[in-house]
């Protein structure tokens, strides 16, 4: 059966234009423009290794910041695109879910810049003589640090779903697009909207970071902040780093208010509630949308060409298969197919376990894989000693903060935004301030790794604090339970499981951020902590693939081994014990 | 100290919370005078927004008076004392520590040394029939067993007074009549050291089943309508003419209103009730047995329904002049009888006409939308308004009110997503496919 198509939606009666729109279509309109200019721009010809002029006259970086915030753009979209098929993926199948779900889990803890080195020449060569192949790189290492969480969320919003919609959607015989369109897209959206929120915040650091790329000894500097950034620290100019950190701070602004706030405002009517909350996230951007006439009916017009595009009425009709014959539960287990499954896993692991190390060890002895193993563990070290600093920090402030509702809502969108400022744009003004001072690097350089990621125990913290019912803080203060027991027995429980969602997220950016932050430039002055980060900089720079990849193995294999022998058990701990029900 | 002299003291307690936009105050409690016993259990009974809630927060001091004082002792009560603990409607349990940590944290509190501690929990925990779940967790238990370890943590401290915050009425009937019949045993046999208690309630059974003493709260603001001493002996059975006389009494003196019946302005506060359950209620009152007069107390026992949710339906019937209540009875108006004889699209039009008629802020919002342009009115305009004389939460519910009243009668349609007010009907809104 088919739906005759939906008759174009337009607005009933004709609203004459009203003041929004006047200043609302021009900017629609300059936006259009930009984006066209911009795409033009990265498919510009260009010969790997040819130096691409980046020039530090502050009146190129709303340009540069433009080119950048457009890489960002396309690396969510595909992210997006990978979330979707990804955790459908997962979710349709036993045996897909067994291999994809881990493999996920390891892919969040594989250094990302790490990525970036061994997949920018396979880029290069696809696209032969056009900026396209170090854009793809860039493009992709940013990919790399977004898509995986949203892929969780995704996957786990598809898990919760309440059994009974499915079976409203199977009674009323929705295809598998329209099921996919019309209940699990809008179920997931808040948990998705909040990590598109989470990943991009992380996205700025890599693309920030992945815009001059340094391989085989040959440095490409593609348009962007970064890329001015990092003339900037070639040149010792403090003041170009001040304006670079300006223009990220407008940009991060700009895509908080232009399309954050509205983004969550929108998707606060999919949370799946029957009550009413009393605070609703509003959006001023949004209503300015909602309310302006011409606007409303431009929106239409994506609406509109869904229905009737071609390619997505193929999609459609793809999807639009008889729904599976019901057969009998639960199913006859086949051990055979389930052993040969297994068998084919096992020998994949094996052949690629061999085949790694075979790479490794063309270049790197024994005694090299034991060093860096040993480096592996300084890194480690900074790491702990930094997050614990960080979490001595930033709990008591952020219980604190989080007790006192009017003090909440102020600091909880700058926690957020500070979250969101890539970290690393600071980096040259307190390298040079290590440089000039002389101070030991395997110390000062160490804060560098939290300086981004910090943040998030904060933010996390707060959330907890103020998420603390009323009646336990009134039973507390009835029982006079005061000073070090309130903090024992009440606020710090209360906090824990929050505080880990925090702690792990700030770890994991911290164990990325080393291969940034133990090696630093200023000028031709090169700073170096020893430990796997710079290990892996230095590789890199050296074009040294089978070091590489060696250093980037060691690193996910320390990242999985400490979230699974640390974080994981705390967190299973919290819900167990912690959480309030 | 003799057994005479009040353990509690409220002297002219009043509460104000300050409106942001204008000079008036809004009053929540007023001058509340009441004192507290030896050997007395008092029942505070109110409908739900009379402040009896923030009434027992002042007490312990949680939250400060704006005018008067409360003596405990003859002391001012200015911050929780160790004398005074309270038993919390949603139990206020900590989910990371167990029954018995529960049960020791005000004990910890006082710096009582871990052994002696632990002994007067456990002889608590043993009291109130809880022994066996001592190294249960909250979530572990059942909402009746949560509520007793409520019960043993207040009462480990050995408190003069006891305050009990709707304490039972997150339990279902049975189990809440368990707890408290248990409850009322320790008391009278004298088992707990607790010298008085004060409880807040909105069931009136549940009130004349345990109190000495009921004290009435009229609400907006909220201040003492009346005392009523009862005088039954324990057991009570609530099925004797006697306590039904009482229900009664109580209904009446309830239902005794001051002042107008009819909306005064826009910023009247609109009870908080569905078409349906006014439609319910009408049903009930024209049913043969009652045929269109009714006693309030036999009323909410065949709807089943509590005071808290009974009052408001009766506020809105009165308001929209489809029956009158007085001296405990309802009595079915002419108005209100048409309206349930008509069919559905009859029935949304008389309801609109009354609406209009009786509800100054339905005209108002009508009008306001007919001369705007595009026929479409912000609800931020709205609240602006209300939030003149009425708190925000409470200028928010009163437009939830009138929005669904309004949707019911089709006089108007209003936009979740934009918080519009319009003419339009419903649905013609351009929706994304």
């Amino acid at each position: 059966m088919r739906n005759p198509p939906a008759p174009p939606v337009i607005p009933t009666g004709f609203h004459p234009p009203n003041l929004w729109d006047i200043v609302l279509l021009p900017l629609v309109f300059g936006a259009l423009f930009l984006l066209a200019w911009g795409s033009h721009q990265m498919a510009a010809p260009y010969q790997f290794g040819a130096p691409l002029p980046i020039s530090l006259d502050p009146t190129l970086l709303p340009q540069y910041a433009l080119r950048t915030t457009l890489r960002m753009a396309i690396a969510l979209l595909c992210s997006l695109l990978f979330t979707f098929v990804y955790a459908k993926a997962a979710v349709s199948s036993r045996r897909a879910e067994q291999i994809l779900i881990p493999l996920l889990d390891i892919l969040q803890s594989v250094p990302i810049l790490g990525f970036l080195s061994i997949t920018v020449l396979w880029f290069v060569q696809w696209f032969p003589g056009s900026l396209l192949g170090p854009e793809c790189a860039a493009i992709f290492a940013i990919f790399t640090s977004q898509a995986w969480n949203m892929a969780f969320s995704f996957y786990y919003s598809l898990r919760m779903l309440p059994k009974d919609l499915y079976q409203v959607a199977n009674l009323f015989q929705l295809s598998a697009w329209q099921r996919f369109w019309k209940l699990e897209a809008p179920y997931a959206m808040p948990g998705l909207v909040w990590n598109i929120m989470m990943s991009v915040s992380g996205g700025w650091f890599f693309v920030v970071a992945s815009e001059a790329i340094t391989v085989s000894d040959q440095t490409v500097l593609l348009p962007g902040i970064g890329s001015y950034i990092a003339v900037a620290i070639d040149q010792r100019d403090l003041l170009a780093v001040g304006y670079a950190i300006l223009a990220m701070l407008a940009v991060i602004l700009l895509t908080d208010q232009l399309v954050f706030r509205p983004l969550v405002a929108w998707a606060d009517r999919f949370k799946f509630e029957f009550t009413e909350s009393q605070d609703t996230p509003q959006s001023w951007f949004l209503e300015l949308l909602r309310r302006t006439q011409l606007l409303r009916m431009l929106m239409t017009l994506p609406a509109w060409l869904w229905q009737r595009l071609r390619p997505v009425a193929l999609v459609r009709q793809a999807f639009r298969l008889p729904l599976p014959r019901l057969r009998p539960w639960p199913r006859p287990a086949s051990p055979w197919a389930d052993s040969l499954w297994m068998l084919l896993l096992g020998s994949v692991a094996v052949t690629s376990l061999v085949l790694l190390t075979r790479f490794v060890l063309t270049e790197a002895s024994g005694a090299e894989i034991a060093h860096v193993f040993l480096l592996g563990l300084y890194t480690l070290a900074r790491v702990v000693i930094l997050t614990v600093l960080a979490s001595l920090i930033w709990t008591p402030v952020g219980v604190w903060i989080g007790l006192r509702p009017r003090l909440t809502q102020r600091i909880q969108p700058l926690a957020l935004f500070l979250s969101a400022f890539p970290a690393n744009l600071l980096f040259p003004v307190v390298v040079s301030f290590i440089a000039t001072r002389h101070l030991n690097p395997e110390i000062w350089l160490s804060p560098l790794m939290v300086l981004g990621t910090q943040w998030y125990i904060l933010f996390n913290v707060i959330a907890g604090a103020a998420a603390l019912p009323s009646d336990l803080k009134e039973a507390a203060a009835n029982l006079r339970v005061r000073g070090l027991l309130l903090w024992r027995r009440v606020l710090l429980p209360a906090v824990f499981p929050s505080y880990l969602t925090g702690g792990l997220t700030a770890s994991g950016g911290a164990w990325n951020a080393s291969v940034v932050a133990e090696v630093a430039n200023w000028g031709s002055t090169t700073l170096v902590a020893s430990g796997l980060g710079a290990y892996i900089a230095q590789q890199t720079v050296r074009g040294d693939h089978p070091r590489v990849a060696l250093g980037i193995a060691v690193m996910s294999l320390y990242v999985v081994v400490f979230n699974r022998l640390f974080w994981k058990r705390l967190h299973a701990f919290a819900q167990r014990r912690l959480a309030l029900d | 100290m003799n057994d005479t002299e009040a353990l509690l003291e409220l002297r002219q307690v009043s509460k104000r919370f300050v409106a942001p936009d204008r000079g008036d105050d809004i009053i929540v409690l007023k001058d509340i005078d009441f004192s507290l016993r030896p050997g007395e259990i008092v029942a505070i009974l109110g409908r739900s927004g009379c402040g009896k809630s923030t009434l027992l927060r002042i007490i312990c001091g949680l939250t400060s008076a704006s005018d008067g004082q409360v003596l405990y002792r003859n002391q001012p009560v200015s911050r929780p004392v160790a004398g005074i603990s309270m038993v919390f409607q949603t139990f206020g349990l900590f989910p990371w520590l167990t029954v018995l940590e529960n049960v020791e944290l005000g004990l910890e509190a006082q710096g009582i040394p871990a052994p002696e501690r632990r002994q007067r929990a456990l002889a608590v925990i043993d009291m109130i029939g809880l022994d066996g779940f001592e190294s249960a967790y909250p979530k572990e238990l059942s909402g009746g067993m949560r509520q007793r370890v409520g019960f043993a943590r207040a009462l480990v401290v050995n408190p003069d007074v006891l305050l009990m915050d709707e304490a039972f009425s997150a339990l279902d009937v049975p189990t809440a009549e368990t707890l408290r019949d248990d409850l009322l045993d320790l008391w009278l046999e004298r088992q707990i050291p607790t010298r008085a208690i004060l409880m807040v309630s909105h069931g009136i059974e549940e009130v004349l089943m345990i109190a000495d003493r009921i004290v009435i709260l009229d609400s907006n603001p909220g201040r003492v309508k009346a005392e009523l001493a009862v005088t039954l002996k324990h057991p009570r059975d609530h099925t004797a003419p006697v306590f039904r006389h009482l229900v009664e009494r109580i209904y009446e003196i309830m239902t005794t209103t001051a002042g107008e019946q009819w909306a005064t302005g826009i910023s009247h506060r609109l009870p908080s009730a569905h078409v349906a359950q006014l439609l319910g209620v009408l049903d009930e009152i024209s049913h043969p047995v009652h045929q269109g007069h009714a006693d309030l107390s036999a009323l909410a026992d065949a709807l089943e329904l509590e005071v808290d949710d009974l009052f408001p339906i009766l506020e809105a019937l009165q308001l929209l002049d489809f029956a009158q209540v007085a001296d405990g009875d309802i009595r079915l108006s002419p108005h209100g009888q048409a309206f349930l004889d008509a069919d559905i699209q009859r029935r949304k039009m008389i309801f609109g006409e009354h609406l209009l008629k009786r509800v100054p802020l339905a005209g108002h919002i009508c009008r306001v939308i007919d001369e705007r342009p595009g026929q479409r009115a912000p609800e931020s305009r709205f609240l602006r308004e209300l939030e003149d004389s009425l708190s925000e939460a409470e200028a928010e519910r009163v437009l939830q009110v009138i929005i669904d009243w309004g949707r019911y009668a089709e006089l108007f349609a209003y936009d979740y997503d934009t918080g519009v007010f319009s003419a339009e009907n419903p649905g013609e809104e351009p929706e994304e496919a």
